[in-house]
């Protein structure tokens, strides 16, 4: 059977050409491995006695799973690059392409019952937390059909057990604790991921927070997406210490490897079983990169060099180290992955065409979701003419 | 007799506003679960001002919790308790001290629902003792009521007597809304008398609603917190020389109550506006330049026998109302002129036809 095999695709067209039947058979039938265990980089410890696994097992079901749902992430954010560059979308836009391991990572280590708080560069997680690409793309155009009806835009998306999307630098810090405080409050074993990158982890206020997580053992894990780069700013002239996972002090920390996904997912395991079982807070430093600049209106060579971003994709790029271990490992196919690739362009492609064409929210709207819970009442406009109806 | 008379009680009816408040939290935190109250020294201090005395022995560690001294830190943590669905009361020693948490309360509470399309509400109350105390220097007194008052998504409440403050706190505590209560440390130990109603389990006030403390007819003189206290001694003593005034007490700075503000301008057409905050861009200055914009509609088809299509007055915000600096206000009419006199506190002004004049 081997033989034919090789046989028959020989005889295939060319992989760019949509599968045929006769190759959908051929993969069908072809005998992939139902797991395989893999190797992963130790973490560095701080307060630790022991860390999470060094060895893994991914099935073939997640590893697609998790191809797929990087790669969505990736085109994703292209197609938000490509958007504003034909200046559909406007404001503020920080892409996260590069960063895919972290937030499909992270995802994998936690349940969706538990609770995820982030920055501005939040469209990955909007999208790991639940959200569709076409309410996330209409969001970012502005529109109607956009999850936030239009108004958040790019750093303010919600989703159920996601807490945005927030603009001011590591504001969501102190948040992310409270939302902790609300799981230990109601007793249902619930964990708070609670990301902040090597910008904000000077901030002021994030001390406070670990401060009052530790004191009180909130469930919360501090998760620093160290991209080496706060803006133009680097880590080395930003931190007297860039040992991020050792800046909670009195928290327990680990660096983890923020471009392989699989030691992300064993780091994040580890950390909500730290958790759950009621020690309280911990930290965790994921090593990552982006590759555009901070955002779209930052190219990102001023402050660092095209061989270090060109180094990076080539050697580190999560979606290709997702790739080469499942083909190397018989997981799945290149001709498979390549299936999923087209697929998951076209959902964008869809995506981006009903984020463009959708229209914007209508201007008696302005004034929708003032307060909460009220009888609509009325708002004064540019001057006491104009005037805005104002429903819950 | 002198004796037996230093022995009289005061009436029953009588509670302070610190008891007030105190009652109305714990009404609310006995009726709901997701109630929780969190700051400095609330717990086993009984609070700084004694105002959440007897909480913690009642409700417990995981209901009444001392922060550290972390405001930005804490006020953060409250709201995100609140986004995840629990109903916090943050305590602010003083308002002051919510400066360094004032983006936790801004752009963390008050925009989020807004932002979110109607997604993420956040029901939380900030509360604490606001403006001037008793000589304790500018970085301690300032009155904060502009700065919250400016803010879409907020409601800011400043409570007077007694009834004020249980009925706003527990208004503020069962609202969805982030609330910004804004007590004042003077008056804290005043005794009141309590109504009836005031006494139930259920006693609201409604959020956006002034009150007329006093009714008058030659002058309107509006304010909030402790100043309208003096408004109400200062109408006393002006009674006397035969001056009717009738003092407002706003209870809510947002939203401001308009409507009544302004029925009672068109009844008296004289404005006093008085606060303990600064007068550059302060509550009193927004009164003002509500009244010159105009009256609303409304008021037009209900006092069409006083129109006046654009009331042009000057106003002066003060911080204590005295027998005679009562300031004359003048009104132009646009349409009617009547016999011009020269008035006698303005002189070559011959605009109105008041009885100072």
């Amino acid at each position: 059977s081997s033989i034919m095999t090789a046989h028959c695709s020989l005889s295939l067209p060319g992989s760019s050409d949509p599968p045929t039947l006769a190759s959908r058979v051929l993969v069908a039938s072809r005998n992939f491995a139902n797991d395989a265990t893999f190797e992963i980089k130790k973490c560095d410890l701080h307060r630790l006695e022991e860390g999470p696994p060094v060895t893994t097992v991914l099935t073939r079901e997640d590893g697609l799973k998790y191809y797929r749902m990087m790669q969505t992430v990736r085109r994703m954010e292209l197609k938000a690059d490509q958007l504003y560059k034909q200046k559909i979308i406007r404001g503020f836009c920080h892409l996260c392409d590069g960063q895919e391991a972290c937030c499909v990572g992270l995802e994998a280590g936690i349940n969706p019952t538990d609770h995820l708080i982030t920055a501005y560069r939040a469209h990955g997680f909007t999208f790991t937390r639940g959200l569709s690409v076409r309410e996330i793309l209409a969001e970012l155009t502005g529109r109607k059909g956009g999850c936030a009806k239009g108004k958040g835009g790019s750093m303010h998306m919600y989703a159920k057990n996601f807490y945005g999307g927030n603009g001011i630098v590591g504001a969501q810090v102190p948040l992310g604790a409270g939302i902790a405080l609300a799981c230990k409050y109601n007793g249902k074993d619930e964990v708070c991921l609670t990301l902040y990158g090597d910008g904000a982890a000077n901030q002021g206020q994030i001390f406070e927070a670990y401060n009052m997580a530790a004191l009180w053992k909130l469930p919360c894990i501090f998760i620093c997406e160290n991209n080496r780069y706060g803006m133009g700013t680097s880590v080395e002239r930003a931190a007297a210490s860039t040992d991020y996972y050792k800046r909670g002090d009195f928290i327990p920390g680990l660096r983890v490897d923020g471009m392989d996904i699989l030691c992300v997912r064993e780091a994040t395991k580890f950390a909500a079983a730290y958790c759950r079982s009621g020690k309280g807070p911990i930290l965790m430093e994921l090593q990552t990169y982006r590759y555009h600049g901070h955002s779209m209106s930052d190219p990102g060579v001023s402050y660092r060099t095209r061989e270090e971003i060109q180094e990076v994709r080539s050697k580190s790029d999560p979606i290709m180290l997702l790739k080469d271990r499942m083909v190397n490992s018989n997981l799945a196919s290149v001709e498979e992955l390549k299936e999923i690739d087209v697929e998951v362009r076209k959902e964008i492609e869809d995506a981006a065409q009903f984020a463009t064409a959708d229209p914007e929210p209508p201007l008696e709207e302005l004034g929708y979701h003032i307060y909460s819970s009220d009888p609509p009442f009325e708002v004064r406009g540019a001057n006491q003419w104009i005037k805005f109806k104002s429903v819950s | 007799m002198a004796a037996v008379s230093g022995l009289v009680r005061r009436p029953l009816r009588e509670v302070t506003v610190r008891d007030a408040i105190n009652q109305g939290m714990d009404e609310e935190l006995e009726r709901d679960e997701k109630v929780f109250l969190l700051g400095e020294e609330v717990a086993q201090y009984d609070g700084a001002y004694k105002v959440s005395r007897g909480l913690w022995k009642k409700y417990g560690d995981k209901r009444i919790i001392d922060t550290p001294i972390s405001e930005m830190g804490f006020a953060g943590i409250a709201v995100g308790a609140a986004m995840a669905g629990l109903r916090p009361i943050c305590e602010f020693m003083t308002f002051n001290f919510s400066m360094q948490a004032i983006d936790q309360v801004i752009n963390s509470a008050a925009k989020t629902y807004y932002m979110s399309g109607g997604l993420q509400s956040v029901p939380i109350v900030f509360r604490g003792p606001n403006g001037a105390s008793a000589g304790v220097a500018a970085q301690h007194s300032q009155c904060f009521a502009a700065w919250y008052g400016h803010c879409p998504g907020l409601k800011v409440v400043s409570p007077w007597n007694s009834e004020d403050a249980k009925g706003l706190i527990k208004s503020a505590i069962r609202d969805n809304n982030p609330v910004v209560v804004l007590e004042n440390e003077l008056m804290y130990g005043v005794p009141f008398e309590f109504p009836p109603e005031a006494q139930s389990k259920d006693f609201l006030i409604p959020i956006g609603k002034a009150k007329i403390e006093r009714q008058g007819t030659h002058i309107t003189v509006v304010s909030h917190s402790r100043p309208v206290g003096h408004c109400l001694e200062a109408a006393a003593v002006l009674s006397k020389e035969g001056v009717e005034c009738e003092v407002i007490n706003m209870r809510t700075i947002r939203p401001m109550d308009m409507e009544t503000i302004e029925a009672s301008v068109m009844k008296t057409n004289h404005l006093v506006t008085v606060e303990g905050g600064w007068p550059q861009f302060g509550v009193g200055a927004e009164i003002c330049a509500r009244i010159m914009e105009g009256i609303s509609k409304k008021l037009v088809l209900e006092y069409s026998q006083a129109v006046v299509n654009i009331m042009y007055l000057n106003t002066y915000s003060i911080k204590r109302l005295k027998a005679r600096s009562v300031w004359h206000f003048s009104s132009r009419k646009y349409f009617k002129s009547k016999s011009r006199k020269s008035c006698v506190q303005f002189p070559g002004c011959s605009c109105c036809s008041c009885h100072w004049c």
